[in-house]
C-alpha cells in the first residue's frame, strides 16, 4: 500500500453492483489514468454502503462528499471537476426529497446521521477483499486479545455480560449458549454460522458477508476458542454469490496469514473453516434444519430438547449463530462488555441492522440502537412514504413476523416490545406498506410463502398453513364467510401451539397480526365485497371516466388484452369481460381518467 | 507484509500501525488539511509542481494524517501558485508565490510545526461564505 492524495469508495455490494458500480469503477479507473492521477487517487470497492436506493454510490475521502445515482458519462466530468480541479460536482449529489439544495457530505444525509455502526463499522470504508484493510481499522485485535490474554471462560463471561442475543430473530442470549457448549465433555465440537437469509426483502446478512467477512471469521474464533471447537462451517445460501465469493478469498487470506489454522498467532490454538452452500429451502435457517443440511441430508428441523449445545452437527456439541452475531462478537471483546451494555435497552442490547424495504423514500440497510423507535426509522432515516402516500403499516421480522399499524409507530424496537406487539424482531427485515397495501393481500402473500417453504413434518404447519392460506384467498376473491374469521383465528393459533420448530410456531403471525390491526379491512372483504386499497384484483374492477378522458389513446396502445375500445378524441370503453386488471391502462393515464372501482362503488351505479 | 508466513500478535501490530496510517484519509480527520489551488491559472503558474512537492515531503517524513486536497482559484490570480493551510484549531492561512522550496518550509515550520511562515503568508482567515 501506498500514499494516496484521495480515496474513492466505490459501494461493491450487490445492489449497487447490479446498477453497475464495476463500470463505474473501471471507469473511474480509466479517467484517473487519462489524467495521470493514478499515483495521487486510488480506487477501492468497499462492500454495501447501505443507502441502496441511490447506487452505484461513490464516497470521495479525505472530503467525505457522497455521490450517488452514478453513470458511466458522469465520470470524466467528476474527475476533472473534483479530481483535478477540486470543485465538489453538485448535480451528482444527493438532494433530499422536497428540498432543492444538495447536501455535499455523507455525514449530513439524514439517512446516515442517525445511524449507529457497529457490526457495520467497515461498510463502505475497506475493501472486503484485502485482509490488511481489515487489520488496519482494529481487526484481529480482539482475536489476539482472546488467544493471549483471556481464558475460555473469561471470554464467555463476557459475551455473557454484555446481554449479546441472536440476531437471527429468536433472541436467545448468546453467551449462555456458549456457556451450554463448553460445558460439555465430548468433543469434537463445532460452530457453524449461519448465513441462510431467506426473508423475503431481507440482506442484512448478506451485506454483512459482502462488506466484512473478516468479522464474522474473527468472531467466530473466538467462540471456537471459548467453547473450545476445532472446526467451524459458514452456512451460506447458494443465491449469494458475492458474499460467497468474498468469504472464500477471506478465508484463504486467513489461513495464509495464520489466523486459521494450526497455531493460530502463536498461541498453540488450531481452528480450521469451511463454507458450506446453502440450497435454497427457507426453512435451512432453523438451527436443527441447517445442521441436518450441512450433515448432506434433508433440511428438516427436529425435536428438540437436545439443543445443538449438546447434541449438534453429527451429535456432537455445537454452537450455531447468525451472521450478525458473529460479527458483534470482535466488537464486545475488543471494546468491553461495559461498553456494549451501555448501547440500547434493558433487556436489548447493543444495535440491529434492519434491512428497510418497500414504500419508504430511503431503501436501504441500516444500523440503528435498540429501543430506536419504528418513527425515528421510517421517517427519519428512510425519509418516510413517497409519492405524498399515507403510512399504513410497516412489516417486521420476515414471514413470521407481524404487520404493525400506524398507531404502533412510537413502538421502541427491542426483543420484549415488538413480541408483545404480535411481531418479533426476526433478522431484521422491514417492509414499509402504504395506504395503497391491502392487507389481507398482504397475509395471503406471507402465507402462501409459508406453505410452500413449509417442510411437511409436522401436521399442524403443513395443513394449517395451508388451510389458512386457502380461506385468505378465498377472502380477497370475495367468497370469504362472517365465519372465516374465528376460524382462521382457531387454525393459527392451533399452528402455533402444535408445530415443532419456529417456522410453524410463528407461522400464525402475518395472520394474527393483520386481524388484531386491520380486521376492518377483512370485514370489507367479506361483508362488503370490497377491497378499500383496491388490490384484490377479484373485487375492482378499472373503468373510464367520460368527463375526464380526453379521447388520447394511451390506454388503448398500453393495454396487453387489446379491450379498451375507442377511437381518436373519442370517450374509451374498457370491455369489462376481457381485462385482466393489470392496471396498465391507469399508469399510461395523464389524465386521472382512469380509475379502479370497488364493487361498492359499482352496485350504487 | 510479509506473505505466506504465519502471522505472531506484534506482526498483526506492526501490519495495524503500517496501515492505519495509510488509510485515515477514510475517516476524514486529520492534523492538518492543504488544498492546493488548482485552477487553470494555478496550474499554469506551476501548482502540479507544488502539489508533487508536498506529497513527496509527506511521504519522506512518513506521516499520514495530513489531508492534501485541491480546489479551484482563489481568486488572486497573481499570486499563483497558492495553498492554503489549515491546521487542526487554527484559523485557515493563505500562502502565494510558491516554489517548491518555499513549500519545504512551510510544510517543516506550519504543518509539522504548527507556527505559520509569516513572510510567505498572504491572508490568514477566509472569505464569508453564506
Amino acid at each position: 500500500m501506498k500514499q494516496y492524495r484521495a480515496h474513492l469508495l466505490v459501494c461493491a455490494g450487490t445492489g449497487c453492483v447490479s446498477c453497475g458500480s464495476f463500470k463505474i469503477k473501471e471507469a473511474l479507473e480509466k479517467e484517473i489514468k487519462k489524467r495521470n492521477l493514478q499515483d495521487e487517487i486510488q480506487v477501492v470497492a468497499t462492500g454495501c454502503n447501505g443507502f441502496c436506493e441511490r447506487g452505484p454510490i461513490v464516497l470521495v475521502q479525505p472530503d467525505g462528499i457522497f455521490y450517488q445515482l452514478l453513470q458511466v458519462e458522469d465520470v470524466p466530468h467528476l474527475v476533472e471537476e473534483h479530481l483535478l480541479k477540486g470543485r465538489p460536482v453538485k448535480k451528482l449529489m444527493y438532494v433530499p426529497p422536497a428540498e432543492k439544495q444538495p447536501v455535499p457530505k455523507m455525514k449530513d444525509i439524514e439517512f446516515f446521521k442517525h445511524q449507529r455502526l457497529i457490526v457495520l463499522r467497515n461498510r463502505g470504508r475497506i475493501d472486503p477483499e484485502k485482509i490488511e484493510e481489515y487489520i488496519a481499522f482494529d481487526g484481529y485485535e480482539a482475536l489476539a486479545k482472546a488467544l493471549s490474554e483471556m481464558a475460555p471462560q473469561a471470554i464467555i463471561d463476557e459475551i455473557l455480560f454484555s446481554g449479546l442475543r441472536g440476531r437471527g430473530g429468536a433472541g436467545f442470549p448468546t453467551g449462555k449458549k456458549w456457556a451450554a457448549c463448553a460445558k460439555e465433555k465430548r468433543s469434537p465440537k463445532y460452530l457453524i454460522c449461519n448465513g441462510d437469509e431467506g426473508d423475503p426483502g431481507a440482506f442484512m446478512d448478506r451485506s454483512v458477508l459482502e462488506a466484512d467477512p473478516h468479522a464474522v471469521l474473527e468472531g467466530m474464533i473466538i467462540g471456537a476458542k471459548a467453547i473450545g471447537a476445532s472446526k467451524g462451517f459458514v452456512y451460506i445460501r447458494h443465491e449469494y454469490p458475492l458474499a460467497l465469493k468474498r468469504m472464500a478469498i477471506a478465508i484463504e487470506q486467513a489461513r495464509e496469514n495464520g489466523l486459521l489454522g494450526q497455531d493460530i498467532l502463536g498461541t498453540g490454538f488450531d481452528f480450521d473453516l469451511e463454507i458450506v452452500q446453502g440450497a435454497g429451502a427457507f426453512v435451512s435457517g432453523e438451527e436443527s434444519a441447517l445442521i441436518a443440511s450441512v450433515e448432506g441430508r434433508i433440511a428438516m428441523p427436529r425435536q428438540r430438547p437436545p439443543y445443538p449445545a449438546q447434541r449438534g452437527l453429527w451429535g456432537q456439541p455445537t454452537v450455531i449463530n447468525n451472521v450478525e452475531t458473529w460479527a458483534t462478537v470482535p466488537n464486545i471483546i475488543r471494546r468491553g462488555a461495559d461498553w456494549f451494555q451501555g448501547l440500547g435497552t434493558e433487556t436489548s442490547k447493543g444495535t440491529k441492522i434492519f434491512a428497510l424495504v418497500g414504500k419508504i423514500a430511503n431503501t436501504g440497510l441500516v444500523e440503528v440502537p435498540m429501543g430506536i423507535s419504528l418513527r425515528e426509522i421510517v421517517y427519519g432515516i428512510g425519509g418516510g412514504i413517497p409519492d405524498k402516500r399515507d403510512f399504513k403499516a410497516v412489516q417486521i421480522g420476515g414471514p413470521s413476523g407481524g404487520c404493525l399499524p400506524a398507531k404502533l409507530l412510537d413502538l421502541p424496537v427491542d426483543y420484549e416490545s415488538l413480541t408483545a406487539a404480535g411481531a418479533m424482531m426476526g433478522s431484521g427485515g422491514m417492509i414499509v406498506m402504504d395506504d395503497k397495501t391491502c392487507m389481507v393481500d398482504v397475509a395471503k402473500y406471507f402465507l402462501n410463502f409459508l406453505q410452500d417453504e413449509s417442510c411437511g413434518k409436522c401436521v399442524s404447519c403443513r395443513e394449517g398453513t395451508q388451510r389458512m392460506y386457502e380461506i385468505v384467498k378465498a377472502i380477497t376473491e370475495g367468497q370469504g364467510k362472517e365465519s372465516d374469521l374465528a376460524l382462521l383465528e382457531e387454525l393459527a393459533t392451533i399452528t402455533k401451539d402444535a408445530s415443532m420448530c419456529g417456522l410453524g410456531q410463528t407461522a400464525g403471525n402475518p395472520v394474527l397480526t393483520t386481524l388484531r390491526y386491520f380486521r376492518h379491512e377483512y370485514e370489507a372483504h367479506i361483508l362488503d365485497k370490497r377491497c378499500p386499497a383496491g388490490v384484490c384484483k377479484k373485487l375492482i374492477r378499472y373503468v373510464v371516466l367520460a368527463e375526464k378522458c380526453t379521447g388520447c389513446q394511451a390506454c388503448k396502445k398500453a393495454c396487453p388484452k387489446e379491450c379498451i375500445k375507442g377511437t381518436l378524441k373519442d370517450v374509451h370503453l374498457i370491455d369489462q369481460s376481457n381485462c385482466i386488471k393489470c392496471g396498465a391502462c391507469k399508469e399510461a393515464c395523464k389524465f386521472e381518467a382512469i380509475e379502479e372501482q370497488r364493487e361498492e362503488a359499482i352496485q350504487i351505479i | 507484509m510479509p506473505a505466506k508466513k504465519k502471522l505472531s500478535i506484534q506482526d498483526l501490530a506492526k501490519i495495524r500501525e503500517k496501515t492505519k496510517s495509510l488509510m485515515t484519509i477514510r475517516e476524514s480527520e486529520g492534523r492538518a488539511r492543504v488544498t492546493v489551488h488548482m485552477g487553470t491559472c494555478g496550474i499554469a503558474a506551476g501548482a502540479r509542481d507544488i502539489m508533487d512537492a508536498l506529497l513527496g515531503e509527506i511521504g519522506k517524513a512518513n506521516i499520514q494524517d495530513v489531508i492534501v486536497t485541491t480546489s479551484g482559484c482563489a481568486g488572486l490570480c497573481n499570486a499563483e501558485p497558492m495553498m492554503t493551510v489549515e491546521v487542526k484549531n487554527q484559523p485557515p492561512v493563505k500562502y502565494g508565490h510558491l516554489t517548491p522550496d518555499k513549500l519545504r518550509k512551510i510544510f517543516v515550520q506550519h504543518i509539522l510545526g504548527g507556527q505559520m511562515v509569516a513572510d510567505l503568508v498572504l491572508a490568514v482567515g477566509s472569505e464569508t461564505v453564506y
